[in-house]
């Protein structure tokens, strides 16, 4: 739940939720199970083409809500099912309320409903004085702590066994121990109880479906069929994005939705109720059934050419299970009601700007989540538009306001960058490194050594190192990047090296500044565009063969960024957006245009066998895909690779969010190091100058020996 | 080897993994002598109801004394069928019904069923659970025994899409897709098996 007023007060709550060890080490154990087991229970099938599938359905189905509502009611309300559809989540309790006093109800049994949780609807039918209980064993927990769930498939998944042993002894007035076997059996008891003694079961559903009116339910602990088939009423309240045309379509997300949950084939029980059943603890021996469907912006959220893709989301809690900041402070922080990623955004649709606006900041865009949607959302990228929302909405805090202001003026950023490299060395001592940062930029910020700018930026040796080419094989235009082109220029000019050995042209366009993910990170808009439309202008896509980037955060935003905030549907210029594509098209990062395209051969370079693991960017290996080749080119160039644990983990990095979220930050990084010393090499490669301004930083902060190259540098030091 | 052989292994093998306890029989009575056996073997119809061993609050402690000796259930069974496995148990003094579960809400030792068909590939049990008392004997039950007619036996579940139609289309319908027992993790993500189902699932592949 979120309460926090402000970011203070949120990152407040961030810093406890570190310090609670015991959810660190259950939040670190399931991430690494889940893992295993998720590709366990996806092994030898076509997930990709399975997730295209889902979504294509999810998104026609989407597209006819209407329609489908009208198809599911008829065929509903021919079995005698009374359907309701409510606008709000006030207005979905209410007819809920009304149904049980109606009907005489004084006790309510529930299973399992994110959307109830929505609506709070617990809360509404305790102040009529009903008594409520979930029977779900993670929802009963969690109700009987008055607290909300932080995950969306284990609620309590926050809590010990000694935890729900004071508080089973509390409900039973007897004494427990932390037996989980003997826990559950108690929840059995007590619960079994409850549902003899029920009037009515309240359910979600998985999918409502249009063609038989069916209400489709998953579920592991066998619940849902017993508060389906004791009490006297069943109340099913669903999203309208459940709405589902054909058993067909449920059937496909079936097959996915446990294996991604939870890395099972399938749940123990899928329950299908069409209609008003046979039940004797009614008087007439029937059953009273109602479905009543929530929209509360859903039916708006259809229509929203950006936004719609969000009702994809079929509850599985993949997005959290992978997502490195959630590993770190769980669900409480990492959500309102709905958690992780897909939370960030539905928070902000059905709960509201004030409970969104600092969560939305809380993204390290790692693409963690989207790699692993069933629904094939775009997670990351709609994250940063609900916080850019937000932020017009509610005004643009001054600095990323300033930051955008000098992104858009290429020479005022790169005067301002040359000026700091002539009054830093009272701050650098000397060495690579800003040792003696002003207490206004360092706070937090101790966890790593921070880069001094280097004596002569790349753009100005670039005329001196360019490779004088008479009948080029390749054309080459070279993007730097910012970090690239004035911290760590021997990058860049390493890579040259390379090309030239090529036979491969290479040009650097001076018109060039930063990418812009760092403004679009911090959700400025208009900065971002202009910034972009300014790196399509500076290049000639139709005179290169290749766009070629070492930066694996620039090679994915232009490559897959630039094309959204250009591209047909923005608002950008739409002469831009033909070039936007064709500048797209071409780009390429360093290792696969060095081991794909050039072919580069082990003959090539003076083998020494020095030890070296790697870090995949995750830009690199998500954003783009890239995974065998920087590898391979580990082995080519005569190194030993020695993999690591967790290698395509998050750094901590994250451009502006090392800076916003430091704690976080440093987590993330102390993660990656000990699994990267652990390996015991010598060497840490990666391809992405901004990991190794966090990698390098955080180990000359530990005064470690290991050192940190660009792949791009290690052939280089190797070629004959 | 043939397709329906194929399609029965690999229903049992896919269902142990889910830790149900697969057998073949050649007919019914095999099933049902099964059944008695395990009521004996593993003294089923003797084990406190599950939990009653634990603490618990007045009112749900008072459900233990609810409970008959020993008790199978098999509502959904053909006249003839329930007559076969009812002389069985009262041979072997085992209560048995076929109606009435709700007067049982405690819990019941066995709840025996045949399926409408079987999903290879998941290990899943189908069940047309229309009739409440069918429904409640696989609810309630500590173990339930579940045959499964070989010749029912499809790959997927979108194999079985026809007969899902069918049923659901059959107003009011109630289907249920059984995998392994009743199961939770949401203690620690420590597996229990039976927080609110059956403890056991035993599936009986039948050679038809």
């Amino acid at each position: 739940m979120q309460n926090a007023r402000d970011l203070k007060e949120y990152k407040g709550e961030l810093s406890g939720a570190l310090g609670n060890d015991f959810l660190r080490t259950a939040m670190d154990n399931f991430a690494m199970a889940y893992r295993v087991s998720r590709a366990k229970a996806f092994a030898g099938m076509d997930v990709e083409g399975l997730v295209q599938e889902i979504a294509r359905g999810k998104d026609q189905a989407m597209a006819h809500m209407d329609e489908l509502f009208e198809e599911f009611k008829q065929n509903a309300e021919r079995m005698g099912i009374t359907v309701h559809l409510a606008k709000t989540g006030q207005e979905a309790n209410e007819i809920i309320g009304r149904i049980a006093e109606k009907a005489g109800v004084k006790r309510i049994v529930k299973s399992k409903s994110m959307t109830a949780e929505e609506t709070l609807l617990n809360h509404h039918l305790e102040d009529l004085g009903l008594d409520v209980v979930e029977t779900d064993l993670g929802e009963w927990i969690i109700q009987l702590r008055h607290e909300g769930p932080t995950h969306m498939v284990m609620p309590a998944i926050h809590l010990s066994r000694y935890q729900v042993a004071d508080l089973f002894s509390d409900v039973t007035g007897v004494k427990q121990e932390g037996d989980i076997q003997k826990l559950v059996k108690v929840a059995r008891r007590e619960l079994r109880a409850k549902y003899v003694q029920a009037d009515m079961g309240i359910s979600g559903g998985n999918f409502a479906i249009a063609e038989t009116g069916t209400i489709a339910l998953c579920t592991n602990e066998g619940n849902a069929r017993l508060v389906t088939t004791l009490p006297r009423v069943h109340v099913a309240l669903v999203g309208l994005d459940k709405l589902t045309p054909t058993i067909t379509d449920a059937l496909r997300v079936i097959k996915a939705l446990p294996r991604n949950a939870t890395g099972q084939a399938i749940t123990s029980y899928v329950t299908w109720i069409t209609g008003p059943g046979e039940c004797q603890a009614s008087p007439d021996g029937k059953k009273e059934m109602h479905v009543v469907f929530l929209d509360n912006g859903r039916r708006a959220l259809a229509k929203d050419p950006v936004f719609s893709q969000v009702l994809r989301c079929v509850r599985c809690g993949a997005c959290a299970n992978v997502c490195p900041v959630y590993r770190l402070v769980g669900g409480h922080q990492y959500g309102h009601i709905y958690i992780g990623a897909i939370g960030l955004i539905l928070t902000y649709f059905y709960h509201g700007r004030e409970k969104a606006k600092n969560l939305v900041q809380n993204c390290i865009n790692c693409g963690a989540c989207k790699a692993v949607c069933v629904g094939g959302i775009d997670l990351p990228r709609l994250i940063k538009e609900v916080h850019a929302r937000i932020q017009d909405e509610e005004g643009h805090p001054l600095q990323s306001q300033l930051l955008g202001m000098v992104l858009k003026n290429r020479k005022m950023f790169h005067t301002l960058l040359r000026s700091a490299r002539a009054v830093q060395k009272p701050v650098t001592g000397g060495t690579p490194y800003l040792r003696h940062l002003p207490m206004i930029f360092a706070r937090g910020q101790d966890f790593r050594a921070l880069p001094a700018i280097a004596e002569k930026a790349f753009r100005d040796q670039f005329e001196s190192i360019k490779p004088k080419v008479s009948s080029p094989k390749y054309r080459v235009a070279l993007f730097s990047g910012c970090v690239q082109d004035f911290v760590y220029p021997e990058q860049a000019v390493a890579a040259v090296k390379i090309l030239a050995k090529h036979n491969v042209s290479v040009d650097y366009p001076m018109d060039q500044s930063c990418c812009g993910l760092p403004v679009q990170m911090m959700g400025e808009r208009e900065a971002s565009r202009s910034v972009a439309a300014q790196n399509v202008a500076a290049f000639d896509p139709a005179g290169c063969d290749y766009i070629l980037t070492l930066c694996a955060s620039c090679a994915s935003h232009l490559k897959h960024g630039y094309p959204d905030i250009l591209g047909p549907d923005s608002k950008a210029d739409p002469k831009l957006a033909k070039r936007v594509q064709q500048f797209a098209d071409r780009v390429i990062d360093f290792s696969s245009f060095v081991h794909d395209v050039l072919k580069v051969e082990p003959g090539e370079f003076r083998a020494d066998g020095k030890k070296a693991t790697y870090h995949a960017p995750c830009h690199l290996c998500r954003g783009l895909g890239v995974t065998e080749a920087p590898r391979e080119l580990i082995h080519t160039g005569g190194l030993t690779y020695l993999p690591a644990e967790e290698e395509d983990v998050c750094c901590g990095f994250g451009g502006t969010y090392s800076m916003k979220f430091p704690e976080l930050s440093a987590e993330l990084l102390k993660k990656k190091l000990a699994n990267v010393e652990k390996t015991g090499a010598e060497l840490l490669l990666t391809d992405c100058p901004g990991c190794i301004m966090q990698l390098r930083g955080g180990l000359e902060a530990k005064g470690s020996g290991m050192q940190v190259q660009h792949v791009a540098e290690a052939l280089a030091e190797r070629l004959k | 080897m043939s397709e329906k052989a194929r399609l029965a292994d690999l229903m049992a093998e896919k269902a142990g993994l889910v830790s149900a306890i697969v057998s073949r029989v050649k007919s019914l009575d095999e099933a049902y002598a099964y059944t008695l056996d395990i009521c004996d073997k593993k003294e089923a119809c003797q084990l406190l109801m599950a939990g009653c061993e634990a603490g618990l609050s007045a009112p749900a402690d008072e459900l233990c004394d609810g409970k008959p000796s020993k008790l199978i259930a098999a509502p959904g069974l053909a006249p003839d069928q329930a007559a076969a496995l009812g002389a069985l148990c009262q041979a072997r003094s085992v209560h048995f019904i076929i109606q009435g579960l709700r007067q049982h809400l405690a819990g019941i030792d066995i709840g025996f069923t045949v399926a409408e068909a079987g999903i290879a590939e998941t290990g899943t049990c189908v069940l047309d659970s229309k009739g409440e008392e069918l429904r409640l004997a696989t609810m309630i039950c500590e173990v339930h025994i579940c045959v499964v007619p070989v010749s029912t036996i499809r790959e997927t579940s979108f194999e079985a899409e026809g007969l899902l139609r069918a049923l659901c289309k059959d107003a009011p319908g109630y289907v249920a897709f059984i995998t392994g027992a009743s199961r939770t993790a949401d203690i620690e993500r420590v597996l229990a098996i039976g927080v609110h189902g059956p403890l056991e699932l035993h599936i009986l592949l039948l050679e038809d």
